[in-house]
């Protein structure tokens, strides 16, 4: 891995966003807009919408970042860049770090807009710190953007990588707790809820929501996300080749 | 240091069970320029894939610049344009440079300096911060090519860099690629099915169905098979090939 080179690959990802206004816009407002809506669809229930407005904080990188990754990827294969870049003296490190630090970016601007909006204006009741909740985010949406690195490799085409998005991420919305609290699903949805990594994400928001300081739970939630990522990243890596039939 | 830049001994190529190149032996020398010519689908594309390391299942011997094919010390030293253009269509041409420019370790401070040379040598200087996307078809394959020929690549591995050109384009393309072989030393393979452009190169892989027809320069092609032209010499090898072992065709019940 080498410094300059994923800094390069970092500044192109975000040059090629700068040239795309609409994109960053989307990103960045669609989550302020939905939280907003959030807020007066549980106008009579405030509670409701302190939980389910943390989570959401959570799930809302996670699901940009993997949907922009997805497809950037999958035009990075299908235009001969990737071929190209591969012939080149870039590492497969340097590459998936650039994006990494593109996209990371875009999530700390994205993470900042959506947990100032909840917390300053929409009056989300939180007990922790809202640093807390954004460093959450962060993790979530470094989340996104591995396990859309992933599933860009089975992808043929864009159409393919927009369905995954509902294939990958619907279910563990459905499992990860935002609906019915975990251990009140059926067994079996309670055992398949605790291995998929959102659970995690959305339990590391709920422990700053209910908790005052770091709790060992939020910890433990921060690295399985992490190493969720990790993971997925590395099984990314694996998919990028400088051979290719 | 060997005076040939690629050598090829029994290569082969295996792609979906296929082979699609069979048993070539050959040689391209430094600094001049070598025409791979051949109906489409002959194998030329992965031809090229195999010198610059992009190619699986590639058995038999390939030696690229003293070293075997995509040997990662290659990587800076070998520029290559696939067909389509590989580059950032929602960047401009001097954004694009300026990446593959850092992905290939030139230090900042000479980057500007080489980016300009690269848009010069390709004439696009006039349209360096137009957005690729908003760029003519041909125009984007030059900027393809112009990646390609930052770092002073000692060997330039170009899949039908004229198709669908002009012929004015055509032809100082045809001038930069002399002009880089003989001012730079640059080895240039050049793939095309245009056989008046085999005129131009200094010497001709004739490929049909994965196997060598013809390692020459044009004119001994032309005195060997008693040919006006390398079209005429081209055509009359493949029926030769064709008499001797005729294409296993449709199996009739």
């Amino acid at each position: 891995m080498n410094a300059a080179r994923t800094l390069a690959t970092a500044r192109r990802v975000l040059r090629q966003l700068g040239h795309d206004p609409r994109t960053i816009a989307l990103m960045l407002v669609v989550p302020c807009v939905l939280l907003t809506l959030l807020k007066y669809v549980f106008d009579a229930s405030p509670r409701t919408y302190d939980s389910a407005g943390a989570s959401l904080l959570g799930i809302f990188p996670l699901i940009t970042m993997f949907l922009v990754t997805s497809i950037a990827t999958l035009r990075e294969r299908t235009s001969g860049t990737l071929e190209r870049l591969m012939s080149m003296p870039l590492a497969k490190a340097d590459l998936l770090g650039g994006y990494a630090l593109a996209f990371g970016a875009v999530a700390v601007v994205q993470a900042s807009l959506a947990t100032g909006l909840s917390v300053l204006l929409l009056g989300l009741d939180v007990t922790g710190s809202p640093w807390l909740l954004l460093v959450t985010a962060l993790a979530d949406a470094f989340l996104g953007t591995a396990l859309g690195l992933f599933v860009s490799a089975f992808a043929a085409s864009e159409f393919q990588a927009v369905q995954f998005m509902p294939a990958v991420l619907l279910p563990q919305l459905l499992l990860c707790g935002l609906f019915v609290p975990r251990h009140a699903m059926q067994p079996v949805l309670t055992g398949l809820s605790d291995v998929l990594p959102m659970s995690y994400a959305v339990d590391g928001m709920g422990q700053v929501v209910h908790h005052g300081g770091v709790t060992g739970a939020f910890v433990r939630d921060l690295a399985v996300v992490a190493g969720c990522a990790l993971l997925a990243l590395g099984l990314g890596a694996a998919t990028l080749r400088r051979r290719t039939p | 240091m060997n005076k040939h830049a690629v050598q090829a001994t029994g290569l082969r190529v295996v792609r979906g069970g296929r082979t699609v190149l069979d048993d070539l032996t050959f040689a391209m020398p430094r600094g001049r320029i070598t025409g791979l010519l051949g109906p489409s689908g002959c194998g030329k594309s992965t031809l090229m894939r195999a010198l610059v390391g992009a190619q699986a299942k590639v058995t038999g011997e390939l030696t690229v610049l003293d070293r075997p094919a995509g040997h990662r010390d290659l990587r800076s030293r070998v520029g290559y344009v696939t067909q389509a253009p590989s580059v950032y269509a929602d960047l401009t041409a001097r954004q694009n440079l300026e990446y593959f420019a850092a992905v290939l370790g030139t230090p900042a401070r000479a980057r500007a300096a080489e980016v300009a040379r690269a848009l010069h040598d390709v004439d696009l200087t006039s349209h360096a911060d137009a957005l690729t996307a908003n760029l003519s078809g041909g125009q984007r394959g030059r900027v393809s090519l112009a990646v390609a020929l930052l770092g002073d690549p000692e060997l330039l591995v170009l899949d039908e860099p004229t198709v669908g050109l002009d012929p004015v384009l055509r032809r100082d393309l045809w001038q930069l690629f002399h002009r880089l072989a003989e001012e730079r030393g640059t080895t240039v393979v050049v793939s095309s099915h245009v056989m008046d452009e085999a005129e131009r190169c200094h010497r001709l892989l004739l490929l049909r169905d994965g196997r060598l027809l013809a390692d020459d320069t044009p004119d001994d092609l032309r005195r060997r098979t008693g040919a006006a032209t390398v079209e005429d010499a081209f055509l009359r090898l493949v029926d030769e090939a064709a008499a001797a072992s005729p294409l296993p065709t449709k199996a009739t019940p």
